[in-house]
């Protein structure tokens, strides 16, 4: 608890409590929903309008689990897109955030296996959609698809299986969570000027200063949850989903939660073949792609500089590639034909183009504005301003 | 001049992720159909609640012409008289329920009355019994179905959905269902069994225009409720509002606690910023 952390952290620091706390949350209403939740096709769209008839408090529990999977990912794209501006990910931090882009995989795993469970029309398709990506993998393709529907189609076998690991990897998120903590707790926290802390008079204790800042941020970060909780608990989700599966009937369009869309995009973007790479296969390499390209940016950006405060060129690269991914976002929901076919190809162009170009580029050609001696010296300044 | 670059960075950012989801859920359902007008629903927004007397008519649209084909298997008898629904007493509901007869293994004949805490009986024993009876056509069970309808906004409109809680895009729609059957147009292609309504995707429905003017004699006006005109609009109106309740049978109480929760969580939140600042004092941060 007596932690040293810079004292000039700004309140996008309070995100990783926050996520500690969505984390809780999703793990304590997750387990009670479990009680009374069926993992069986027949019955499972049931027995989630049981918790939310029938149950006491189950309509509320249910809607702060669903809510919460969206709450859960704004924190997180908040949180990453923070590391992001901030050169969070530079030396000495990399394990912390390789151990970070682990969570975030295992996290959207997670999420869209609960997002099977209700048994839905969107629930099964997107279950069907993403399972088929599976098969497009060379020579083991096929039987790893069949391994994960636990059948040749998406059935009980592939519900049962999804609720138990469902069930299981919130408690793997929470065992890498610690590791990431601990690995935050070897280098300290980075902060917003990017400049080591220098000296005793550059922190202060983490407790009660961090922690009483944290609690209320995280107080405040419940009102807009709440908010979607008691007024319009079904505005993040899609109607098709109130239509118990059917594996006749296929939807319109098939789309998957909100927080995925970015990746879902790149994933149907690569409509063409590449040498003897086909559009499938290409489609999942570069989704993949997309993911674990986060895990070497560390080595892709060698700019000495952390905070992009200080990084003239790369502000203005970085502001795109957020507008950019709020396009991707934007074009994951939109049907895959006419005009947004072209511009899926071009945003998931500049995703790739910033990390494996852009920035690599940038560390050698731009001049930083020069740097702070030290975080006491900024905050001083910022005072007397 | 930074604490200014940070506020503005985290409406910025604040603004882009509302606007992910926002994006995202643009692509509603019933994304083919034509502009669907927005009905006045009393239990529309924050401070939106069910009218009883509604409810009790759009029970009995439901009682004497839906429900000879529409199902809502989730739906009790005892729903009738919980708080913030159509307000029957527990006697009434009792009463109505023994006028069912619902599938009993344990029964001589294998049914017996119904009791309040029994299920509405559905229509057909099977679905494909249900398809026999429709000319292939599935009636979609009603427990649901309000909310496994929407509308889609165009640009800007859904953007504000979010902060108005507009919920009541499925209504909407059903509402402008029952009132959108049409003469087909000219050159229209229609199988037999089929009808043209406005806004059904694809235009061909299935189910024959179900409501015309005087099909209920509302009880409700009889018992001393205002005077309502038997029209379909109105019958549609009711129905839709009926069809909102058996999806969200509890969607009063569910805003009500939503103010004590929210109301509490703005006060903790101001308590804990001055706490906050108390600590913080002195500390150029």
């Amino acid at each position: 608890m007596d932690f040293p952390t810079p004292k000039n952290l700004n309140y996008f620091w309070t995100f990783g409590a926050i996520l500690v706390m969505c984390l809780g949350i999703q793990i304590i209403t997750g387990i009670v929903l479990a009680m009374h939740y069926t993992p069986n096709i027949a019955m499972a769209f049931d027995s989630v309008e049981h918790i939310r008839r029938d149950v006491n408090g189950g309509r509320i529990i249910q809607a702060v689990h669903a809510v919460g999977a969206s709450m859960f990912f704004a924190a997180l794209y908040i949180h990453i897109f923070r590391g992001l501006y901030f050169g969070s990910y530079k030396a000495p931090r990399e394990i912390l955030w390789i151990l970070g882009v682990i969570i975030f995989i295992l996290t959207m795993a997670t999420a869209f296996m609960g997002y099977i469970l209700p048994w839905g029309q969107m629930s099964f398709w997107g279950a069907t959609v993403i399972t088929n990506i599976f098969s497009a993998v060379p020579i083991v393709g096929e039987s790893l698809q069949v391994l994960l529907r636990g059948g040749f189609a998406v059935g009980n076998p592939t519900l049962n299986r999804f609720f138990s690991l469902h069930y299981l990897l919130p408690f793997i998120i929470a065992a890498v969570v610690a590791l990431h903590i601990w690995a935050l707790h070897v280098p300290g926290n980075n902060n917003p000027i990017g400049v080591e802390v220098k000296s005793k008079r550059d922190t202060v204790p983490f407790h009660p200063y961090y922690t009483m800042k944290d609690m209320f941020a995280m107080v405040v970060f419940l009102i807009p949850f709440a908010w979607f909780v008691f007024f319009a608990p079904d505005i993040l989700g899609h109607p098709d989903n109130y239509i118990q599966a059917n594996s006749q009937v296929t939807p319109e369009h098939i789309v998957p939660e909100w927080y995925l869309l970015p990746f879902y995009t790149i994933l149907r973007a690569i409509d063409f073949n590449v040498l003897f790479i086909d559009s499938k296969l290409g489609g999942v390499i570069a989704m993949a792609g997309s993911m674990l390209l986060l895990v070497v940016l560390p080595w892709l950006d060698r700019s000495p500089v952390r905070s992009g405060n200080f990084r003239p060129l790369f502000r203005w690269f970085y502001w795109l590639f957020v507008i950019n991914f709020i396009g991707l976002t934007y074009l994951g929901a939109q049907p895959a034909e006419g005009i947004y076919t072209l511009l899926a190809k071009i945003c998931v162009a500049y995703y790739f183009i910033y990390f494996l170009v852009i920035l690599p580029l940038l560390s050698r050609i731009e001049t930083p504005k020069p740097l702070p001696t030290s975080i006491s010296e900024s905050v001083l300044k910022k005072a007397h301003a | 001049m930074m604490s200014n670059r940070i506020v503005i960075a985290a409406i910025a950012l604040a603004g882009a992720l509302l606007a992910g989801p926002a994006l995202a859920a643009e692509e509603g359902g019933g994304h083919s159909t034509p502009h669907i007008d927005r009905v006045d629903w009393s239990f529309a927004g924050i401070f939106g609640t069910y009218d009883e007397h509604q409810l009790q008519r759009g029970f009995q649209v439901y009682r004497e012409v839906c429900a000879s084909c529409h199902s809502a298997r989730l739906f009790a008898f005892r729903n009738l008289s919980e708080e913030g629904g159509p307000g029957f007493s527990e006697a009434q509901v009792r009463a109505l329920a023994a006028e069912y007869q619902v599938p009993d293994d344990s029964a001589d004949g294998e049914t017996r009355a119904a009791i309040p805490a029994d299920r509405w009986p559905s229509p057909y024993p099977s679905d494909q019994a249900a398809r026999d009876a429709n000319g292939g056509a599935l009636p979609p069970d009603f427990s649901v179905l309000a909310k496994a309808r929407g509308v889609s906004d165009p640009f800007p409109t859904w953007a504000f959905n979010y902060f108005t809680a507009y919920q009541e895009g499925g209504v909407d729609y059903i509402h402008a269902l029952l009132t959108g059957y049409e003469e087909a147009p000219e050159g229209f292609d229609l199988q037999p069994g089929q009808y043209y309504n406005e806004v059904y995707p694809g235009h061909a429905i299935s189910m024959p225009p179900p409501l015309v003017d005087g099909v209920v004699d509302y009880a409700d006006a009889e018992a001393g409720g205002a005077e309502v005109p038997e029209t379909v609009e109105q019958y549609s109106r009711d129905v839709s509002a009926f069809m909102m309740w058996l999806a969200e049978p509890h969607l009063a109480s569910r805003k009500a606690a939503g103010f004590r929760v929210i109301l509490f969580l703005v006060l903790f939140a101001g308590l804990m910023y001055a706490t906050k600042s108390r600590i913080w004092k002195g500390i150029e941060h």
